[in-house]
């Protein structure tokens, strides 16, 4: 392991693992060494949910250019979301 | 030596009696065999660590590699089991040095065995390997670039505490095989460990690889490093060759 540093959040959502979709509730954050991706390091997320046991999760191992590119995926959705299609604009 | 060897599960009394699950390599042969515990990575309980515990027995040791994930997910793949312990903040001191105690015990029983026990592990297994020879009587010991011994842990894994004041009550020798590179534990972190088993008197000998950091000895990750991973088994040959005689 090269950095141990783990962060862990509750989420809501769902998640669709090897058993097929299951709800989400938790998500860990990790910059480690992968599985399977070949690089020394990658930006870590498992989605999952304890309550239904270790295999209820959804892996992902990212580079860290990856990772960077999701966030602002992430970040440009979530903002056409607010500006197209938010209650506050839509209610108006 | 002859490398002929039967592998198989089993199963073990552990910490406080708990059915823990364990990959036994044991080589053909009346012996006189020494023993070795197996610590895994992180990563868990996997096929390139089999891998490892059955070198062991080609070499002529009698090897046990206890799940140390078994009991947050008995039967799970080795990467979601990883991911419950790591989500669980580790695996708890008290319960591996009990894992490690019982497993020390199962290889002392086997026929064919002189009863002198080596522990080695990788990466969280390192240090838990130095742990083991603090609080357990043993042999031999080998730490591969166990991070934490020295040094705080990030918020997160809370069962990562240091443990480097435990020097003053290791067992038995120590090899120490770290990679230049690495920052977990770094060359200074792991220079301060020297110098607590110096002041004790200890046995210890570090070998620090220009060009490695953390995994080196991993076949199936971009972190193998050749020179080092070669050189480094050379030389856990021979600690364990003398360690372990008899």
């Amino acid at each position: 392991m090269c950095t141990y540093t783990t962060e862990k959040i509750e989420i809501e959502g769902s998640g669709k693992g090897s058993t097929g979709w299951f709800p989400l509730t938790q998500a860990i954050v990790y910059f480690d060494h992968p599985v399977h991706a070949q690089a020394e390091h990658t930006l870590n997320i498992d989605f999952s949910n304890p309550g239904r046991g270790p295999a209820a999760r959804v892996a992902v191992e990212l580079t860290e250019e990856s990772a960077y590119a999701l966030i602002g995926a992430i970040r440009a959705a979530l903002a056409a979301h607010v500006t197209s299609d938010s209650p506050a604009t839509t209610s108006g | 030596m002859n490398e002929e060897l039967t592998a198989r599960e089993d199963f073990y009394p552990g910490h406080e009696g708990d059915r823990v699950q364990a990959y036994v390599a044991r080589p053909l042969g009346d012996g006189p065999f020494g023993g070795v515990v197996v610590l895994h990575h992180l990563p868990g309980w996997d096929a390139a660590t089999k891998e490892i515990t059955r070198r062991f027995a080609a070499h002529g040791y009698l090897a046990i590699c206890p799940n140390l994930h078994w009991r947050e997910a008995p039967g799970a793949s080795p990467d979601d089991a990883s991911a419950t312990v790591r989500a669980a903040g580790g695996v708890p001191d008290d319960r591996l040095v009990g894992d490690v105690a019982g497993a020390a015990a199962y290889l002392r029983a086997q026929p064919g065995g002189n009863r002198r026990i080596g522990v080695i592990g990788y990466c969280s297994g390192g240090r838990q390997a130095f742990l083991s020879a603090c609080r357990l009587p043993l042999q031999a010991a080998v730490d591969c670039y166990g991070a934490f011994v020295v040094g705080e842990p990030p918020p997160g894994l809370h069962a990562l505490q240091p443990i480097v004041e435990l020097a003053k009550d290791l067992s038995c020798p120590l090899l120490g095989l770290f990679g230049a590179a690495d920052s977990h534990p770094s060359p200074e972190q792991t220079a301060e460990l020297a110098a607590e088993l110096a002041r004790h008197g200890k046995d210890y000998d570090f070998h620090t690889y220009d060009g490695a950091g953390h995994g080196f000895f991993s076949v199936d990750r971009p972190a193998y490093r050749q020179h080092a991973a070669v050189d480094g088994w050379q030389r856990v040959w021979e600690f364990f060759g003398k360690q372990l005689a008899g």
